[in-house]
């Protein structure tokens, strides 16, 4: 078990936002987490990653407690995190944004090798190198933030809605090196609004509503549950 | 077409353009009328740009401890202005002390050397104390806060100073070295200023190389634009923030020295004008951005030292050098009506305000 995550219960201020929350990601999956608008999946990665902590419950990352940890620590252990909306550095390059990404390593052979992984994950990426990153489009962004993730060379990699706002060709690209990204021996935790592409490459996923968890199951399972179906994918 | 136009200026907005109008004609018309009447002769322009170049160097350094915090923290930090005063009573201490046994005058050079080491590693630990005491605890309250707070720091400073060591002004004292005056290209200048140009230069140098080549500057620029997503990429914010305290404070602690260097006295206010000047000058380049608050403090400096005789000479104004203080203000008031983003700030709109 790659990472265990054992009823976590967080908070914003007074206001509850995860109800003791607890599933597993195993080496090797992509996992995924499906719910509506402030159904608390984006809070659960930003719990996992450090920015916010848990009140009650704990994370263990190879069997190692990370749920004190700050964000920077987090990062050191293998899991990278790209967060919601993007967040690239946009007064810096493209290539320095993914010099950011790999600012905790030390080993220059291994991380001119990533970086040759990304641009070939992401050519666009090559060509724009010396672009600010501010003057990207949002789809070059959301690649931009990818890339940047993977420059950590992570064994675990966070994902929080890399479909959002792109145009759907886009939407086919970013899934399908999501699953390239996954063949290369990276784990992968995806949160997703897009539930029809996030549980057609899962191969577990779990539905979150108002800050618990309310269904499990592989991708195929929940694609075809009637419920998941009427109130995800707006189908009857 | 028309319509579009119209919507847009609004009645203040008019107004404020005649009154802009009006000043930079009195500005032109001030500068022409001295120049033609050659009040003085070139040899005094010349002598009041290098002055200027010499207090706007200082005005450099002390802006981008303002610029550096606001850029990370997005907060003023008033107690700046009394970071850079320790400096300088420091300075004065260990020069004075020097001055004393005679070492000042024998090794002038290891003697300046320490007592810039001394002044910086002085303001850096005060700057860092005020991170660690009295902002970090209130990082997450509603922006207001911190700034009183680095008001009431500032305060706090000033009196501490006081009442350790009086409120006379003390003089500081000026090695055989650096009397008299030297001619580089041509120019003569006095051998304070030189020293405080070249010293700044220097420190302006290693900064701007320390923010845009070492990993660390890359870090730290980072951090100033998104907190968050720099501490996912293994960015330790804390550390960063100190980072920025203790560069900023060793800045101001030198630019105490120089400052000293050149107006030969200090006193428990010593910090608080030129501290002002400072936060203008960085307001002036952009707030938030290094390269601008070091243009815009060489831009105070030369306008507070070359303006009052170009302008308001012309202008037929008496005694115009006593108005210095307001003319530096007054630019402070103008760059906030008509450009609040500064010489080359961004709209803070894109940024994560």
């Amino acid at each position: 078990m790659l990472l265990h995550i054992d009823s976590i219960q967080t908070y914003y201020g007074s206001i509850q936002a995860l109800k003791g929350i607890s599933f597993t990601v195993d080496q090797g999956e992509i996992v995924t987490l499906i719910g509506a608008n402030g159904a608390g999946k984006t809070t659960t990665l930003h719990t996992l990653s450090g920015i916010l902590h848990p009140r009650h419950g704990s994370i263990f990352f190879e069997g190692q407690p990370i749920h004190t940890m700050p964000p920077h620590a987090v990062v050191r252990l293998g899991i990278a995190h790209s967060p919601e909306g993007r967040r690239v550095f946009g007064r810096l390059t493209v290539a320095e944004n993914l010099d950011m990404g790999a600012f905790v390593r030390r080993d220059k052979a291994a991380i001119k090798q990533d970086l040759d992984r990304v641009y070939t994950l992401f050519p666009r990426l090559k060509e724009r190198q010396k672009q600010l990153a501010g003057t990207l489009s949002g789809g070059e962004q959301q690649m931009l933030a990818m890339g940047r993730a993977l420059m950590a060379s992570p064994r675990l990699l966070l994902l929080d809605e890399p479909s959002m706002g792109l145009a759907p060709i886009l939407v086919d690209l970013i899934f399908e090196t999501i699953l390239e990204i996954n063949k290369q021996g990276v784990t992968v935790l995806l949160v997703e609004q897009n539930a029809l592409m996030a549980l057609s490459i899962a191969s577990r996923a779990y539905v979150l509503e108002t800050g618990s968890i309310i269904l499990s199951g592989t991708g195929k399972e929940l694609l075809n549950n009637p419920d998941v179906m009427k109130a995800y994918l707006g189908m009857e | 077409m028309y319509q579009k136009f119209k919507r847009r200026v609004t009645g203040t907005q008019v107004v404020m353009w005649i009154i802009g109008f009006i000043i930079l004609g009195g500005v032109i018309y001030g500068a022409v009328h001295t120049l033609l009447a050659a009040t003085y002769p070139p040899r005094v322009w010349l002598d009041l740009i290098v002055f200027g170049l010499a207090q706007g160097s200082v005005y450099a350094l002390v802006a981008l401890g303002y610029t550096m915090v606001y850029g990370i923290l997005r907060m003023i930090n008033f107690a700046h202005g009394e970071v850079f005063m320790a400096g300088a009573f420091i300075g004065y201490f260990i020069a004075t002390a020097f001055d004393r046994s005679g070492f000042l005058n024998r090794y002038y050079v290891i003697a300046q050397l320490l007592i810039f080491v001394g002044a910086m590693a002085t303001s850096a630990t005060i700057a860092v104390l005020l991170e660690r005491i009295a902002y970090r605890p209130l990082r997450r309250a509603p922006r207001l806060v911190p700034l009183i707070t680095a008001i009431g720091a500032s305060f706090f400073l000033q009196y501490t100073f006081r009442g350790f060591f009086g409120s006379g002004i003390k003089s500081y004292p000026e090695p055989t070295a650096l009397k008299g005056s030297i001619t580089i290209l041509g120019i003569t200048v006095l051998k304070t200023q030189a020293l405080v140009i070249v010293a700044a230069v220097v420190m302006l140098l290693a900064l701007y190389i320390f923010v845009q080549r070492t990993k660390t500057g890359r870090a730290m620029q980072a951090v100033s634009e998104d907190k968050d997503a720099a501490a996912l990429m293994g960015i330790d914010v804390d550390r960063i923030i100190v980072i920025t305290f203790v560069v900023g404070g060793a800045l101001a602690g030198a630019a105490g020295v120089l400052f000293s260097t050149l107006f030969r006295q200090v006193f428990f206010l010593t910090g608080f004008i030129p501290g002002l000047k400072a936060f203008t000058a960085a307001v002036l380049g952009g707030i938030g951005n290094v390269t601008g608050a070091m243009l815009g403090g060489l831009f105070l400096g030369i306008a507070e030292s070359l303006f009052p005789n170009l302008v308001l000479d012309g202008l037929g104004i008496p005694a115009p050098y006593q108005l210095k203080d307001a003319l530096a203000f007054l630019m402070l008031v103008l760059v906030l009506i008509f450009r609040p983003t500064g010489i080359l700030g961004e709209r803070l709109a894109t940024k994560k305000a």
